[in-house]
């Protein structure tokens, strides 16, 4: 059994980000880029997956310019077996990604696709959910438990939702999105790190796929959210109480 | 301009969260008739249906799905439903809010509609441009739709609060039953709903709550949770927890606000022993009054609240529970 994964690049969860004086989107050179956290968390899982047994290879899959490929030689050193670089210097939007996705998976023909919940850049949360639709394979999104039964075929899946936790039990192929409890993604180690080097990492193009890359939708401003005016800090509970009922009228 | 808003429906009516959908609807043009879609089986549909015939005045009519294969919220089935419904009716705008159950169904229907949704959108501004965070809230971004019908948005139900006189109607409106004949059987065996589990309270419901009280990191344990939840208790709020809190085991996951968990934007959010990191400032900065109480000074909290003490979290609730007035 095989199971993809697909990864972001993006500005790195630690870095501060600035937005662009001319309002064009936020700063990204010269900062420092990583896997999304929740890109990590799938390909985690994938090993986990492969390790115990019930699969043979990981693929790891990641879209957009050159420096993509410095992402995947990471998810090689954690543990996949080769990597996809579909290269484009165009914007890509879900949709877009979704339908590159789908063209590799009907050359790939994995069994599972494991892609993050969303990535922390454009937080859209939207690519697993529209690459589950175009397959017509369903989708267990939002996972913080994966049980893989290879007999019959199916994965158990419980899922974060707003109330609580729902589970499901999806037949194979099938569609995972991560949440942040699913695991805690392992560091490359330096051996692994230089072992990653002379895997394979293969190279296609959007029209080498088929996949027209178009858009419909236009970004017109990217911009700072209000600050916040700055607030009083108080000594006493009291103090706070009169505040909340006095001034704010809160309570 | 006509819009099917995607609505959720629990214990018989119309969740909240809907109904500033609906609300929502109202910013695209002051021409919009607005459909409510709901799904699932049983009496208690058909009691929601009836709740959202008169949620606001906005809708003009209810189209209903009652069948089986709807009794669970599963993607598989209801982006099929959503596909049928704009196929027949043909909207310009589909809308759903953007809790679990909007994200999960509505991007896999526009991606069988051929279209690029738009989600969590926080501000409308006409038929086609919308603002949207970005970057957990560091950024914000505003996006025209120029592709084809539909456009989907889901929106923040935070953003879209609707006003008490708003809730009324004077006549219900219509309800029609979807033609579901040519709804199809092909893959919807493929996912099987198990079982929900979560925990029954009867105290608010965490997005819509006019006041939450949230612990971090700092309550050190479940047990010691239990102070923030006797202080909710007597606001009259809902119990908020951060990541550090869930992760540690404090609470379960859909106490949670932040960036993956859930958005609030309650009139007072009280946080103790909360740091303040960036995912989690995504989840309440909208807050109207934040009060933060932190032993430490430097907290990034304090940055954003409105009222904060630097005390310790154990002899503050306490006092805090001594002394504020009962709520009525």
């Amino acid at each position: 059994m095989k199971i993809m994964v697909a990864i972001k690049r993006v500005v790195d969860y630690a870095v501060k980000i600035r937005v662009k004086p001319d309002k064009t989107g936020v700063e990204t050179t010269n900062v420092k880029m990583s896997m999304n956290p929740f890109c990590e968390i799938a390909l985690e899982e994938a090993l986990r997956i492969r390790e115990s047994g019930r699969a043979s290879e990981v693929v790891a899959v990641s879209m957009g310019p050159q420096q993509c490929v410095d992402t995947l030689r990471t998810g090689l050193a954690m543990g996949a077996d080769r990597g996809i670089h579909v290269e484009t210097k165009e914007m890509l939007y879900p949709l877009s990604v979704a339908k590159l996705l789908r063209a590799l998976v009907e050359v790939e023909k994995p069994q599972i696709l494991i892609l993050g919940k969303q990535a922390i850049d454009d937080d859209c949360n939207q690519t697993g959910q529209m690459l589950a639709g175009l397959l017509n394979w369903p989708q267990g999104t939002f996972a913080s438990k994966v049980v893989l039964d290879k007999e019959k075929q199916e994965v158990t899946v419980d899922r974060e939702v707003d109330g609580g936790l729902e589970t499901l039990c999806l037949d194979l192929p099938a569609i995972i999105t991560t949440d942040l409890r699913l695991n805690q993604p392992r560091y490359a180690t330096l051996p692994n790190i230089m072992k990653a080097k002379s895997k394979v990492i293969k190279k296609y193009t959007p029209q080498e796929l088929n996949v027209e890359i178009k858009s419909d939708l236009q970004i017109v401003q990217v911009t700072e959210p209000p600050k916040r005016k700055s607030g009083v800090m108080v000594s006493s509970v009291d103090e706070l109480i009169d505040k909340l009922k006095n001034e704010a009228r809160v309570i | 301009l006509s819009t099917l808003v995607l609505a959720e429906h629990e214990g018989g009516s119309v969740k909240a969260s809907s109904v500033s959908a609906v609300e929502a609807a109202k910013y695209l043009s002051e021409d919009n008739s607005v459909s409510i879609l709901l799904a699932g089986s049983g009496p208690s549909l058909q009691e929601a249906a009836e709740h959202a015939a008169s949620c606001h005045p906005s809708v003009s009519q209810v189209l209903l799905s009652d069948s089986e294969k709807l009794k669970y919220p599963l993607a598989e089935p209801w982006a099929r439903l959503v596909h049928l419904v704009q196929k027949k009716g043909s909207y310009s705008h589909i809308i759903a809010a953007s809790g679990s159950f909007g994200k999960n169904i509505l991007p896999r229907a526009a991606a069988l509609l051929d279209v690029s949704p738009v989600t969590d959108v926080t501000e409308i501004s006409g038929s086609n441009q919308f603002v949207r965070p970005i970057y957990a809230g560091n950024a914000l971004c505003t996006v025209q739709y120029t592709g084809s019908n539909p456009c989907m948005l889901t929106i923040r139900s935070t953003s879209f609060p609707v006003a008490p006189s708003d809730n009324a109607r004077s006549s219900a409106a219509p309800i029609l039953q979807v033609d579901l004949s040519t709804f199809g059987e092909e893959g919807m065996e493929k996912s099987r709903y198990i079982k929900q589990s979560s925990q029954d309270t009867e105290r608010p419901d965490l997005g819509n709550a006019r006041v939450v009280v949230t612990g971090g990191r700092g309550l050190k344990n479940a047990e010691n949770f239990k102070m923030i939840e006797k202080l909710a208790e007597k606001l009259g709020a809902a119990v908020g927890a951060t990541r550090a809190a869930v992760d540690a085991g404090f609470v379960p996951n859909e106490l949670q606000v932040g960036q993956t968990g859930k958005i609030v934007a309650p009139e007072l959010y009280i946080a103790f022993g909360v740091s303040g990191a960036i995912q989690h400032l995504a989840g309440m900065r909208d807050s109207k009054v934040i009060v933060a109480v932190n032993k430490d000074s430097d907290a990034p909290i304090f940055q954003v609240a409105d009222y904060g003490l630097v005390g310790d979290l154990f002899e503050v609730i306490p006092e805090l529970l001594q002394k504020l007035p009962e709520e009525k």
